[in-house]
């Protein structure tokens, strides 16, 4: 096997970096109950840790090839020709890195956020990234549905048992919309095995092999269509979007860190693996309506957050808007544009998480979300002002800090494919800086709305620890994104090349629609 | 070069991160040493960068880093010194020290001293980066970091709402701006395969685009062009910019950030020389500004918002100047504009700051003998804005009319003319109202005028001097020293325009007469107006032009409109999508789904009885119905 663990790094490493969290998990219920200092350290420790394992990979990572790396590949079910098979290609790496960044991130932030069942709340966050992590190594189908699965319950219990008032509605939702997708993705996972095995005579789920299976082109039809459901639930794409407002809104802090920072990622990453991967034909029939629901997206997004009385579901809305810049990107099948989608996803992480660990850092200090309920905040919090400046500009895409980066390359790919696209998400780029600048104006600047404010403390050490780590990453993206960049170029071409054959016969089609729109 | 040329902006750049982070525990009150010495150090660097690129004939490029490198997508950070730049270098750091020092006087008591020394390194940094970057997207950068710049420092006082809004005002504006220009970036590069400067230029020549192209992109890029340099109609932002400090005012929204766009125009000389109509539309645009924008600042009584619509005018100038393909003259009027407008609105500052903060020109009056070092300078700097000959800002703008006339520009010339003598009026007004005549002051801010301090006053005198004779950098018209070091940067531009020498005849000389003489009666009028019968001209004048004098009162009533129709759209427009689309339909529709299961297990559920009678009753049916089924068909 080419680009086995053994060679590469000598122990495996994904195993070990996807369950390592777990174990922390698994360590703190067992022994350390009752004692807070001891666990909370301990889960502290078992997210460094997996965090530091996952950039020491980074060592022995390979940025020239798109092959899959530090494979591991294991029988686990034989009859049905399911394997435990893991690995990553710079897309996973990168996706992986953000998530045991952030875990780390979302930990120290809700150091003393809970009050009640403190453990099972810090174990959930642990098994959380085990699942997450696993969604993104996994290499076998039916490994992949499982990490997918597993990582619904630990959020759902995030939501549902630390959440705010309309807790349960929105636990509920969460869990239903999303598992509604997981269901109907099951279902097109099952045809497409049950076709190879057709086809081939042995049942396997082993996705490298399923990406060349080739399959035709009515199953393609009906596959992309269920994963894609599946996956636009999740990221949200426009209009199946209404999930994550509700969820944002009741999920504590942490829990909107992780959602906002990696479990919508997941959606896209599905898109790539198996939309793309599996079904290329298909996507390139599909890439027109994608494109159209994106930039609906952008611009419905930011329209939508510009009204937003509570900070929380603006920040949640402007993710729907950033997100349809990632899907935009994504399909428009050329270099720029898939790069700047990955990029934009780290991006989007790092500054979404950040803008929701500041809002969690405000609330629990005022207990309100309302807008109209700060006011000349800078005063008494000129760090914290400082710190949610710094976010708020890069999430408006700010040149010289991470957000540019990402949505400057989508725009360029978008450009490309066809420039009436571009126009308008670039009209949501108005949008975006005109909604956040506006939140910012009303909370942070004018005149002191409540005297009790003054009396509050602005962020203390583990809050500006919990900061300064995305906003030194947001920077350094900022001015210098070529080594993230350069660990996507070698999948990217892949992606590429995937869809290429069936562009060719697509094209007159977009140039036509092109020609329609005058040219623009 | 290699090392100069990086570290011009990256010396500000380490004054700000110093001052950020130290400012408020350590430094306090000595804030302003660093930004100050780092300033004055890279105005010394940019002085050997000019003197390294006199009469060179090539620019030379410096590449630190690949900034964004993606497939055939390949933006480099890296800068470019030719003659151009190496202008906007020293009106930057030139004029950037001056104010960095008259800001140690000026804000010596504020609170937040060290942040605002902070804010301003940081805006040298971004200007330089700006002027220095060798292709569209560093442009673009610095572009948007001196617009954040902008922001944070209109909204310096931010516990004031309208300081606050303010800045946001400004910034949206210019992102109206920049969405244009974000769209000309990729089209420049989806056309040529790059963005930087002389490779771009080399294909524009090699008519790798069509005309239509190219005329896309220079009007794209002029967008933006209009909103940082705040011509007709995205100049809103500029007047309220004023809500910041008055060296912000004389730094950024004076002398060099909104020059920007001047700067962006000329650079891409070689683009707008190939597409014709953009350049009709950069000139009429300009041209419009320039008296509209004037004709505003003929009724306001706050000395800086006087300032703040000169500026738009004379921005206007300077676009009327790109126009008609004058580069040398738009750049030498940028340069004049930068000494004498600084100087101005320094001036207003050091009398504001002797008033106590007082700005109504309606409460000053007679300040002449009690601040002259104020006064003297400030009249140099009307003078050369005035355009009365041999001042700073009559050579430049004398070219500008000039070059239109003879390049057939005979409306624009005449829109000049006439933007000319409203300048000269509203200047002397200026004058008058604020040191001539009597004291219309608060006696208890008259206790206090005092004459400020000598940071303060030394930037002055020294901007004096220019504004006295900078002009004569560009004398003989048309082919000064100025001219002869700028040629190389815009020969390309000159060639695709056939554009033959042309040297100082009969001509220019009766055109120079007319605007002296356009210039001077508007100094006379402006003396009978508020001098001789103050009590009376002014208000007979409103009285006569009623409806005119509301409307210039009200500013066109510009931002009404813009409240009322694109603002109010907008936010009416995103509520009802949040409220109807969102919550209602889309949302409506989802728990409708969730709603119709459980109505449908409502109705299944009494099935569920638990009793094992009713489930044999109902199996029997069943298989009832079933038998039959199968008998019947």
């Amino acid at each position: 096997m080419e680009f086995g663990f053994a060679e590469q790094i000598g122990f495996r490493a994904l195993s070990l970096l996807t369950f390592l969290p777990s174990l922390g998990a698994l360590i703190m219920v067992l022994f350390m109950r009752g004692r807070p200092s001891a666990y909370k350290a301990a889960a502290l420790v078992a997210s460094l840790a997996t965090f530091a394992l996952s950039v020491f990979m980074l060592t022995a990572f390979d940025t020239s090839t798109a092959a899959f790396q530090f494979q591991e590949n294991f029988v686990w079910i034989e009859n049905f020709g399911i394997n435990y098979r893991m690995g990553v290609d710079g897309i996973s790496m990168l996706m992986v890195l953000l998530t045991t960044f952030l875990s780390v991130i979302a930990i120290i932030g809700s150091w003393n956020y809970v009050k009640d069942r403190e453990l099972a709340f810090f174990a959930s966050l642990l098994v959380l990234e085990t699942g997450m992590i696993g969604v993104f190594t996994s290499m076998d189908l039916f490994l992949f549905y499982v990490f997918w699965e597993v990582q619904l319950i630990p959020m759902y219990f995030i939501i549902g048992i630390w959440g705010g008032a309309r807790r349960i509605y929105a636990a509920t939702k969460f869990f239903l919309y999303t598992f509604a997708g997981s269901v109907l993705m099951l279902v097109a996972m099952l045809a497409v095995v049950w076709w190879y095995g057709k086809e081939s005579g042995a049942l396997t789920f082993d996705i490298l092999t399923l990406q060349n299976a080739g399959f035709p082109s009515d199953l393609q039809f009906w596959g992309f269509l269920a994963f894609f459901v599946a996956f636009a639930i999740k990221v949200p794409m426009f209009p199946v979007h209404t999930w994550l407002p509700d969820a944002h809104v009741e999920a504590p802090t942490a829990g909107s860190v992780i959602l906002a920072g990696v479990l919508l990622k997941m959606g896209v990453y599905g898109m790539i693996r198996f939309c793309i991967g599996f079904f290329p034909e298909a996507t390139v029939n599909a890439v027109p309506y994608v494109m159209v629901l994106s930039v609906i997206a952008i611009v419905y997004g930011a329209a939508v957050s510009l009204v937003q009385p509570d900070m929380k579901k603006l920040v949640a809305y402007s993710s729907v808007s950033h997100m349809g810049f990632v899907t935009a990107g994504l399909f428009t099948f050329n270099l720029q544009g898939i790069e700047g989608s990955v990029l934009q996803m780290v991006n989007h992480g790092i500054l979404t998480g950040a803008l929701f660990q500041m809002v969690g850092f405000f609330y629990e200090r005022t207990h309100t979300r309302e807008i109209k309920d700060y006011g000349g905040m800078a005063r008494p919090l000129p760090i914290a002002a400082a710190f949610f400046s710094l976010f708020v500009l890069g999430s408006l895409g700010l040149p010289g800090l991470n957000g540019f980066v990402g949505e400057f390359l989508i725009l360029i790919g978008l450009f490309q494919y066809m420039k009436v696209f571009a126009v308008v998400a670039s009209l949501g780029i108005i949008l975006g800086a005109a909604y956040l600048l506006w939140m910012y104006e009303r909370t942070m600047f004018g005149e002191l709305t409540n005297q009790k404010w003054l009396s509050l403390k602005d962020l203390n050490a583990r809050e500006i620890l919990t900061l300064a780590p995305l906003a030194a990453m947001s920077v350094v993206i900022g001015v210098w994104p070529g080594p993230f960049l350069e660990m996507l170029h070698a999948p990217s071409l892949e992606i590429i090349a995937k869809v290429e054959p069936f562009m060719a016969q697509k094209q007159s089609l977009v140039q036509m629609a092109s020609a329609f729109l005058g040219g623009f | 070069m290699n090392y100069v040329l990086p570290l011009i902006p990256a010396l500000p750049l380490v004054a700000f991160v110093v001052t950020l982070f130290l400012g408020k525990w350590w430094l306090k009150d000595s804030a302003h040493w660093i930004p100050i010495v780092a300033m004055a150090a890279s105005f010394v660097l940019s002085v050997a960068a000019f003197l390294a690129i006199r009469g060179e004939e090539h620019a030379i490029v410096v590449e630190l880093w690949r900034w964004i490198p993606v497939g055939d997508f390949q933006v480099p950070i890296a800068f470019q010194l030719d003659q151009l730049s190496a202008v906007m270098l020293l009106v930057v750091t030139g004029v950037g020290t001056l104010i960095f020092i008259y800001s140690k006087g000026y804000m010596h008591h504020d609170p937040g001293y060290y942040r605002f020394f902070a804010y301003l390194s940081l805006f040298a940094f971004s200007m330089l980066m700006l002027v220095l970057g060798s292709n569209y997207l560093l442009l673009y950068l610095g572009w948007e970091l001196v617009g954040l710049c902008s922001y944070y420092l209109i909204g310096f006082y931010y516990h004031k709402p309208s300081a606050a809004s303010a800045g946001k005002k400004a910034f949206l504006t210019n992102r109206v701006g920049d969405f244009g220009f974000g769209i000309g970036v990729m089209l420049i590069f989806v056309t040529f395969g790059t963005l930087d400067y002389i490779e771009v230029f080399e294909k524009v020549e090699h008519h790798v685009a069509s005309e239509g192209v190219l005329l896309a992109i220079g009007l794209l890029l002029f967008l933006g062009a209009m909103g940082k340099s705040a011509q007709f109609p995205l100049h809103v932002w500029l007047p309220d910019a004023m809500e910041g400090p008055t060296p912000v005012s004389a730094l950024i929204h004076a002398a060099t950030m909104v020059t920007a766009g001047v700067y962006m125009v000329a650079r891409s000389s070689v683009i707008f020389a190939s597409a014709p109509t953009a350049m009709l539309v950069v000139g009429a645009v300009g041209a419009f500004t320039a008296i509209f924008a004037a004709s505003i600042g003929l009724a306001q009584n706050d000395i800086k918002r006087v300032m703040a619509y000169s500026t738009v005018s004379q921005l206007g100038y300077m676009f009327m100047a790109l126009g008609i393909g004058a580069w040398v003259a738009a750049i030498f009027h940028l340069v004049t504009h930068a000494f004498f407008k600084a100087l101005l609105f320094l001036g207003s500052g050091s009398v504001i700051h002797s008033l106590s903060g007082e700005q109504d020109m309606r409460k000053m009056g007679g300040l002449a003998k009690k601040i002259p070092f104020t006064y003297w300078t400030l009249m140099a700097g009307a003078l050369a804005l005035s355009g009365i000959v041999p001042f700073a800002g009559f050579w430049s703008k004398d070219e500008i009319l000039g070059m239109n006339f003879k390049g057939g520009g005979y409306v624009i010339w005449a829109v000049g003319l006439i933007a000319a003598f409203i300048t000269a009026f509203y200047t002397f007004r200026l004058i008058f109202m604020t040191f001539w005549g009597e004291s219309r002051m608060d006696p208890e801010v008259e206790k206090h005028v005092h004459e400020s301090p000598w940071s303060m006053v030394v930037p002055l005198m020294v901007l004096g001097v220019l504004s006295v004779f900078g002009g004569f950098l560009g004398f003989p018209p048309e082919n000064g020293v100025f001219h002869k070091f700028l040629e190389p940067v815009f020969h390309q531009a000159n060639e695709i325009l056939h554009v033959e020498h042309h040297y100082f005849g009969m001509l220019d000389f009766v055109l120079m007469v007319v605007s002296v003489v356009v210039a001077l009666s508007g100094v006379f009028f402006a003396y009978l107006f508020y001098v001789k019968r103050p009590d009376e001209l002014p208000q007979k004048a409103g009285a006569v032009s009623q409806p005119l004098y509301k409307a210039i009162l009200n500013k066109w009533y510009i931002d009404e409109f813009y409240n009322a129709t694109i603002i109010r759209l907008t936010v009416d427009g995103s509520r009802w999508l949040w409220r109807v689309v969102d919550a209602g339909v889309i949302d409506g529709a989802v728990n409708g789904v969730g709603r119709l299961w459980d109505i449908a297990g409502r109705v299944v559920s009494p099935f569920q009885t638990g009793r094992v009678q009713n489930y044999a009753v109902v199996m029997f049916i069943g298989l009832f119905v079933i038998v039959t089924a199968v008998i019947v068909f």
